[in-house]
């Protein structure tokens, strides 16, 4: 009985029509495609894209050169150099970024004792030669102030969870 | 529209005497080559179109209005690149390749019925035409791919020529129930046979209902389309026969494999749906009802891409020989003895 049955489901095509069914279906349900540069994918507060530096309210850079980033970077993107500096507080004379190496785990940015090293939402950048991806200190804190404001909200918004 | 036609020939008859003769046939000829073409690049377009709307995707609709103006973009794209010739290769074999893949796609439209009198050649023996045509393709596939000096070019070339081989038999014998039923070899006959007063009852498709799935089926492994594509399934052979050909001489391959979706599209179409003829007694015949079947069936080649995974190859050449034959062969006989009955009203 099973293989009669089985006969003639094989030679009414019942699961090609069956599975043509399905596409079908599929043609007119609603298009999921996300066009890029006129639309975009909503972002959480925890997007990890481009790195930068954060300053406080006083125009004081946070970071203090305890190395914890460098030390916790999987990826070994991170180079950081130490130095006292005139007022004897312990600052960074040299703090690069390969974003080549960088994996954008986020490592830096969660072992940071004082939000120094952040991730922001950017994500667009390029590099168009060879080492432009090599973000030196200035060119974080330069970051780092074009996007404080919505850095500060994206913190804000995450640390009741942290 | 007749008498305009007639007083133009007449006009170049007077003119140019014996020499009208050629001009007119060339002129016809473009008239059916260039909307073929014309369809060949828009049917592209559809496929991806309707593909991507399957997978819930949008498609291409980025060049033009709606991605319109794509076919023309890559066209254009394809016309531009340089043809890279390995070298290793036979050379003229390489070049001639592609266009004997194509030239007899379009030359199968010679025969072709638009309506009851817009065929370029009434030839009687329109069907063996045809099938002697589709079956030349293959050359072009089996010469580019020996040529290239390639394994994955000459792996391709050989499967899909084995394929077509194979289902050219089915094909074969699901027409040799058309021409039983419609008693002529002419295309235009052909369609006329399948005239009556019930509208689409009277198509070959209701008492031949089983040859129509067949030669659907065979059609689409004849084209070497999806499911049946293993001529170029990347995942084991690259894109096989075709894998060192680029620039016009890929898109001739392109081509060659669209117009031939579109030659058995409207080949079905004629045999199996009545052609031109209207499906219910109260519209008028036209074109456009073969248009629009043709379109249909091309719907049915893209909607299976969508929808099937690709064969394997032993399954493929059992569903072939130990199927298609025996059921086509099988149906012959039931057919030849169903027209001695009176149930035979077709």
């Amino acid at each position: 009985m099973e293989k009669i049955k089985n006969f003639f489901k094989t030679f009414l095509l019942y699961e090609l029509v069956k599975g043509m069914a399905v596409t079908g279906r599929y043609f007119f349900a609603r298009k999921i495609t996300v066009q890029y540069p006129d639309e975009k994918t909503p972002q959480s507060p925890r997007f990890r894209g481009l790195h930068a530096q954060r300053r406080y309210a006083s125009g004081e850079e946070r970071c203090i050169g305890c190395k914890l980033c460098e030390a916790v970077c999987p990826a070994l993107a991170i180079k950081i150099e130490v130095a006292e500096r005139e007022d004897g507080t312990r600052r960074t004379t040299q703090y690069d970024i390969d974003l080549v190496k960088c994996i954008f785990c986020g490592f830096c940015e969660e072992s940071c004792p004082v939000d120094a090293i952040v991730e922001t939402r950017v994500f667009e950048y390029v590099g168009e030669k060879k080492g432009d991806l090599y973000y030196t200190k200035a060119m974080l804190l330069a970051n780092g102030d074009k996007h404080e404001a919505q850095i500060a909200k994206d913190r804000a918004e995450d640390a009741k969870f942290r | 529209m007749m008498e305009l036609l007639q007083s133009l020939e007449q006009m170049g008859l007077d003119l140019l005497g014996p020499l009208w003769l050629p001009i007119w046939t060339m002129v016809k000829i473009m008239l059916i080559v260039a909307p073929v073409m014309l369809s060949v690049a828009y049917l592209t377009y559809a496929e991806r179109k309707v593909i991507g709307y399957m997978q819930i995707r949008i498609g291409p609709n980025r060049v033009g209005p709606y991605g319109l103006l794509q076919p023309i973009a890559d066209g254009m794209k394809l016309f531009f690149k340089e043809i890279i010739i390995p070298s290793g290769s036979n050379k003229f074999l390489f070049i001639i390749a592609p266009m004997l893949g194509l030239a007899p796609a379009l030359a199968a439209w010679a025969v072709m019925p638009f309506n009851d009198v817009l065929v370029l050649s009434k030839v009687n023996a329109g069907v063996l035409y045809i099938i002697a045509m589709t079956s030349l393709s293959v050359y072009g596939i089996i010469i580019a791919g020996w040529s290239s000096n390639s394994k994955y070019a000459f792996l391709g070339a050989v499967r899909s020529v084995a394929q077509i081989v194979s289902y050219e038999l089915a094909m074969g014998f699901a027409l040799v129930c058309v021409l039983m039923a419609s008693q002529s070899l002419n295309l235009g006959e052909i369609v006329m046979a399948q005239k009556g007063h019930a509208g689409f009852l009277n198509w070959f498709m209701i008492p031949l209902f089983p040859m129509f799935v067949v030669y659907v089926i065979a059609g689409v492994a004849e084209t070497n389309r999806a499911p049946f594509d293993m001529a170029e399934g990347e995942s084991e052979i690259v894109a096989g026969f075709h894998v060192e050909y680029s620039g016009m001489a890929f898109a001739l391959f392109f081509l060659a494999e669209y117009a031939n979706m579109i030659l058995i599209a409207f080949l079905t179409s004629i045999m199996f749906l009545g052609g031109w003829l209207s499906p219910v007694p109260f519209l008028p015949d036209s074109l456009v009802w073969l248009l629009g079947k043709a379109s249909f069936i091309l719907l049915l080649f893209l909607w299976f891409r969508a929808t099937f995974p690709r064969y394997r190859y032993d399954q493929l050449m059992r569903l072939g020989w130990k199927v298609f034959i025996p059921l086509t062969i099988l149906w012959v006989v039931v057919v030849a003895a169903w027209m001695q009955t009176p149930l035979w009203v077709w």
